[in-house]
């Protein structure tokens, strides 16, 4: 199931899962198998789709997380299984009288090959992919030469106060950014820690008093999307919510223009 | 030895029994001779006549390890029930989109008390509560070895949990998460007491867990069964004695965390405030030096009654023992190397990081090593399956589930976008209630016979198990998905429409079957008391010594001590309790009046000497009651009445260290049977070395603790300020520096009179060294004046000043039993015939000499020496 939901979910970005699991849904039920399995099919596709999904990513840094996850996912379910079926088959199997020298061949056999080289090799295939993709997160120099955009974003119990220091616009709650291009934004916290977190764009930065971090976001495409505090901060946390549009470069030029000017 | 136990001659008296004074007289009439055996219910009487513990309020002062054991865990199970309440409460409140049955107050409360119950107050206290109930038997032994501290143990466990949850119904619980955040925790954003209870209750805690790793560790090295050598001893003690370890290294980084943030709430020392030096981070630090530990304190122990209950119902030995120790020790080892990854998203450098998440995922290899061990073990062995093995495989889903899922989350990229969502909390409860729940159980099914002496009902357990297993799989794996679709922690609601309503209905169902799971498996042990049939004699057919006793076992658990051949010794001599019972082992004896065991090689298992240990007193539950007061005064803020109670506990600690050794009330008469070694107590060679090495290094792992604050600060926190002028530069240095010098001296005269050579001088040169000790201790005092700190302005003076106060509680502590000694001199009580307790008080010394030593390093040497290289901060 898992592994299916992968193809269909993990390459796809905007608003593509949703409305194929919602027409999945519709598929006429002829009841039986291909039903139960289109209806599951249905509910893992549309289980992905979401507001603040980070499996609906909508830029870069998100997008690795994403597939990160599906493949991390298939190997985890693959071990699972093969540990559980191991364990289930070793309490069921007729006991065979074992003679020493083959007990000592099959324990080795168990603890250097499941013990040892299993998560061994797991491992080094895992940060084989993720620190590379770990380091494509970071805010290095681009390659053209020329800075990123850059936000200030100062977390307060509980809101959001966004500054642009190119043109002194200041907000609250709410974060513009322009679409297609990778925007750095530095967080800092005036009160508690907070976390900065827009989930269908990337991954969170903790913004801690004393100290400031930085964190690089782009979306792909012009939209609104949500951000949220994802430190507890106090008893209103879970309304820390943050407003983000995208806009097409143009039209984020017209809009910085109008409210600096 | 065990030979030779059943023709020693009697009878000598004289001792003076604790456990209930009466019989000695009787058990000189015993009848024995070379050629017959005692009659074992005679024996039985005498034993328990010393071993027995008293009923009604005199119960406060059993301090027998069976006793103590069975309290730990019916006042875990208490907690745990509470625990779960809260749960309930948690996941009514998130069942619905906008549901407020909850203010965000309480809702604070209660998700903070939940974490906090269930980590501190019911997972490690009942993994140690069923350590010291299961080792003294395991190891062929009759108590642990300070069973004073056991009970000592257990009252700070049970007043600090009910002081900590006593908050919750005064509105007053803490609110700031398990983990305590600064500066949320801190007094400008958490202003009424909620923190202090936390930080204050769960120290008073704390204080039970670390006694409990000192005494089983130090139960688990030297006092063993004659013969059971390192390499035979059963996996549950070292999958122990790598958890009380990892409590002495663990628990005092957050000890003095919590220490520092209570002092920066009450008085206003800013170790952790960015506009006054300090730094919010440290915190993160130090409670996750002692946090990711933790979840091996807790798993360990658990993986530890894995380990023994699969091989016996596999009916075969563990395939790989030395792979499993390595792999534990190594898992120990380890855990304390991974805590930043907790802190992924608090902007530390990436290289760090990377380092990290490798040694994050590199526990990995341990963890399956026992698992793969454990199914070869199955494979190469019959198994039967009983209840328990159900619980084991329930086990082996969810907690493998649960390590893929956390070698996941050491992926830092993948890490930043789950971090602090349903997601980790999903995570955590599957390596938590899997990896600790579920075995638990499976023991608790195992060992059922052992408490109640009859055997449960396979039917009512069976649903029991499916309705927990099932009821949290619906809960939890699902909240995976809740947390990837990005619902943050800790909220206590959220709108519609965000993708989160329906998993978390469906987590809410989960929970509730669960927890009907949880109350059939309550009733299926409740009802065996009443209803199961009979237990046989080892109805497992078990290995371990445990099921040599008898069932229930009596607090003195083997009236003779065995002789262990081999890693199985039930599956070698499966009579072994009936002739343990009939008095054929070892130390058979009794009517000296004392309760003794075996102090043995840590490495070899060999008899080394006689340990004699302390009766029934009310001195722990005194001082844990006192220590109650302490709680509270300080907690009201009411100084004045803490500081009374700090002195009444220093007064009953005091006593309780006077009473031993040849005090009237420990073992005046020192006579041991022909054959036999000499009593711990008369030789250079007890447990109390042991005892005393590990408290320090507890000691010094808050030491160190601090010291990394210091260093910490200095060198990476965003703010430091040095205040101009005072500090340790000028006379305060050449002070600590003349402490240091007067200190050492103190120390020689302190190695001479260990060695014993100085014993001869008598009183007068203890008195000698102690006032050595006052001399350092005024010097060290005169520096905290001279460096005229202002600890509210900084952190810098505020860490200086918590540096020259540890040494000041150290001297003086060393000083004041130091006086003890001289006048013990004088009693007699220490001597050339009793030369043990000094070489004890010598430890400290010699711990006290390397504080101070450091912190003149510390906090003279090396501010300049980083300034001059680096060119000043």
């Amino acid at each position: 199931m898992a592994v299916v939901a992968a193809s269909g979910c993990a390459p796809a970005g905007g608003q593509g899962p949703g409305r194929r699991a919602a027409a999945l849904g519709h598929s006429p039920a002829g009841g039986g198998l291909a039903g139960l399995l289109a209806g599951v099919l249905a509910c893992v596709l549309a289980g992905c789709a979401g507001p603040v999904s980070t499996l609906q990513p909508a830029g870069p840094a998100a997008r690795e997380a994403a597939q990160l996850w599906w493949g991390m996912l298939t190997v985890g379910v693959i071990v699972l299984i093969g540990v559980v079926a191991l364990w289930l088959h070793a309490l069921r199997r007729p006991s065979a009288m074992v003679g020493p020298a083959e007990a000592k061949r099959i324990t080795l056999l168990w603890l250097v090959g499941g013990g040892l080289l299993l998560p061994g090799f797991t491992l080094i295939a895992l940060l084989a992919f993720g620190i590379p993709a770990g380091h494509r997160m970071l805010p290095l120099p681009l390659a053209g030469g020329e800075a990123p955009l850059r936000i200030e974003v100062i977390g307060h119990q509980w809101w959001w106060e966004v500054h642009y220091p190119d043109s002194g616009v200041v907000l609250a709650d709410e974060l513009h950014l322009p679409a297609g291009q990778p925007v750095d934004v530095v967080v800092r916290s005036a009160d508690v820690i907070h976390s900065f977190w827009i989930p269908r764009l990337a991954g969170k930065i903790d913004m801690v008093p004393g100290r400031s971090n930085l964190i690089r976001l782009q979306a792909d495409e012009a939209g609104e999307y949500r951000g949220q505090c994802a430190e507890y901060c106090g008893v209103s946390h879970a309304f820390m919510v943050l407003r983000v549009v995208a806009h097409e470069p143009a039209a984020y030029a017209a809009w910085q223009q109008e409210r600096g000017g | 030895m065990s030979g030779e136990a059943s023709d020693w001659p009697r009878p000598r008296g004289g001792g003076k029994g604790e456990g209930g004074g009466a019989g000695t007289g009787a058990a000189d009439k015993v009848p024995q001779s070379s050629d017959g055996d005692p009659d074992p219910a005679r024996l039985h009487e005498d034993f328990n006549a010393v071993w027995g513990n008293p009923r009604g309020w005199r119960s406060v002062t059993i301090v027998n390890h069976t006793a103590i054991g069975l309290r730990f865990m019916l006042t875990g199970l208490g907690f745990f029930l509470f625990g779960g309440l809260l749960a309930m409460l948690i996941r009514t409140q998130l069942a619905l989109p906008g549901h407020t049955i909850m203010t965000p107050e309480v809702y604070a409360q209660v998700f903070t008390m939940h974490g906090t119950v269930m980590m501190f107050l019911f997972a490690v206290p009942m993994m140690e509560g069923l350590a010291v109930y299961l080792l003294p038997k395991m190891l062929g032994a009759r108590d642990l070895v300070f069973p004073r501290l056991s009970a000592l143990g257990y009252w700070c466990y049970l007043f600090g949990g009910l002081i900590l949850c006593a908050s919750l119904f005064l509105g007053i619980a803490p609110d700031a998460g398990w983990f305590m955040y600064t500066p949320l925790a801190s007094a400008t954003y958490t202003p009424g007491p909620n923190s202090d209870f936390w930080l204050i209750g769960i120290t008073f805690v704390e204080i039970s867990a670390v006694s409990a790793g000192v005494e089983l560790a130090v139960s688990i090295l030297r006092a063993r069964a004659p013969g059971m050598s390192l390499d035979k001893m059963p996996l549950y003690a070292w999958y122990i004695l790598t958890m009380a370890m990892m409590i002495i290294i663990g628990f005092p980084p957050l000890i003095l965390g919590s220490i520092l943030l209570e002092l920066e709430r009450a008085a206003g020392m800013p170790f952790f405030d960015p506009t006054r030096g300090g730094d919010p981070i440290l915190w993160q630090h130090l409670f996750w030096l002692f946090g990711h530990p933790e979840v091996y304190i807790i798993f360990l122990p658990a993986a530890g009654i894995v380990s023994t209950l699969l091989p016996v119902f596999a009916r075969r030995p563990i395939v790989g023992y030395a792979w499993v120790v390595v792999a534990v020790l190594t898992t120990g080892f380890i855990s304390f190397g991974l805590w930043v990854h907790h802190m992924f998203t608090v902007g530390i450098p990436m290289l760090a990081q990377a380092f990290f998440s490798a040694a994050s995922m590199l526990v990995a290899i341990p963890t399956a090593i026992q698992v793969f061990s454990w199914i070869a073990t199955l494979w190469l062995g019959r198994p039967v399956f009983h209840l328990p093995m159900l619980w084991l495989t329930g086990f082996l889903v969810i907690f493998v589930a649960g390590g893929l899922t956390g070698v996941m989350l050491a992926l830092v990229p993948f890490d930043w976008q789950v971090h602090d969502t349903h997601f980790v909390v999903a995570h955590m409860h599957y390596v938590l209630v899997g990896g600790m729940f579920f075995p638990l159980i499976a023991g608790l099914y195992y060992w059922l016979p052992h408490f109640s002496g009859r055997m449960a009902s396979p039917a009512l357990g069976r649903w029991g198990f499916w309705l927990v297993f099932g009821g949290f799989n619906l809960n939890f794996l699902v909240m995976h998905w809740t947390g990837l679709l990005g619902m943050p922690r800790r909220v206590n609601t959220y709108e519609a429409g965000l993708g989160w309503d329906l998993p978390n209905l469906v987590s809410s169902i989960g929970g509730f079957i669960m927890a009907a799971g949880v109350v059939t498996v309550l009733a299926d042990i409740l009802l065996h008391f009443r209803f199961g049939r009979p237990a046989p004699d080892n109805p497992w057919q078990a290995d371990t010594l445990e099921w040599a006793t008898a069932l229930p076992p009596s607090p003195y658990n083997f009236i003779s001590l065995p002789r262990v051949e081999g890693r199985h010794p039930l599956w070698d001599q499966p009579g072994i309790g009936r002739e343990l019972a009939a008095g054929r082992g070892g130390l058979a004896v009794i009517d000296h009046g004392r309760r003794e065991t075996w102090g043995t090689d840590p490495a070899s298992g060999e008899v080394r000497e006689i340990i004699h240990l302390p009766g029934n007193t009310a001195l722990p539950f005194l001082a844990a009651l006192s220590l109650a007061a302490l709680c509270i005064a300080l907690l009201a803020k009411a100084y004045g009445v803490a500081l009374a109670a700090a002195v009444v506990v220093a007064g009953l600690l005091l006593r309780w260290s006077w009473e031993n050794g040849a005090h009237p009330a420990a073992a005046p008469d020192a006579r041991t049977a022909p054959g036999d070694p000499p009593l711990h107590s008369r030789t250079a060679d007890g447990p109390g070395l042991w005892g005393m090495a590990l408290t320090l290094l507890a000691d010094g792992a808050l030491y160190l603790a601090l010291l990394f604050g210091w260093f910490y600060l200095w060198t990476v926190g965003p703010t430091w300020q040095v205040p101009e002028g005072g500090g340790m530069a000028g006379s305060a240095g050449r002070l600590l520096l003349a402490a240091a010098v007067v200190h050492t001296l103190a120390q020689f005269g302190m190695r001479r009179m260990a060695r014993g050579g100085a014993l001869r001088h008598g009183a007068a040169a203890f008195a000698a060294v102690a006032a050595g000790g006052a001399l350092a201790l005024g010097l060290v005092y005169a520096a905290l004046q001279a460096a005229a700190l202002v600890v509210t302005a900084t952190a810098h003076d505020a860490v200086i000043a918590v540096v020259l106060g540890y040494s000041l509680a150290h001297l003086g502590m060393a000083t004041a039993v130091t006086l003890l000694q001289a006048l013990r001199v004088r009693r007699g009580y220490v001597g050339l015939e009793a030369p043990y307790e000094p070489l004890v008080v010598a430890r400290l010394w010699h711990y006290n000499g390397g504080v101070l030593w450091s912190s003149y390093a510390a906090l003279v040497l090396f501010p300049p020496a980083w300034g001059g290289a680096w060119g000043g901060v």
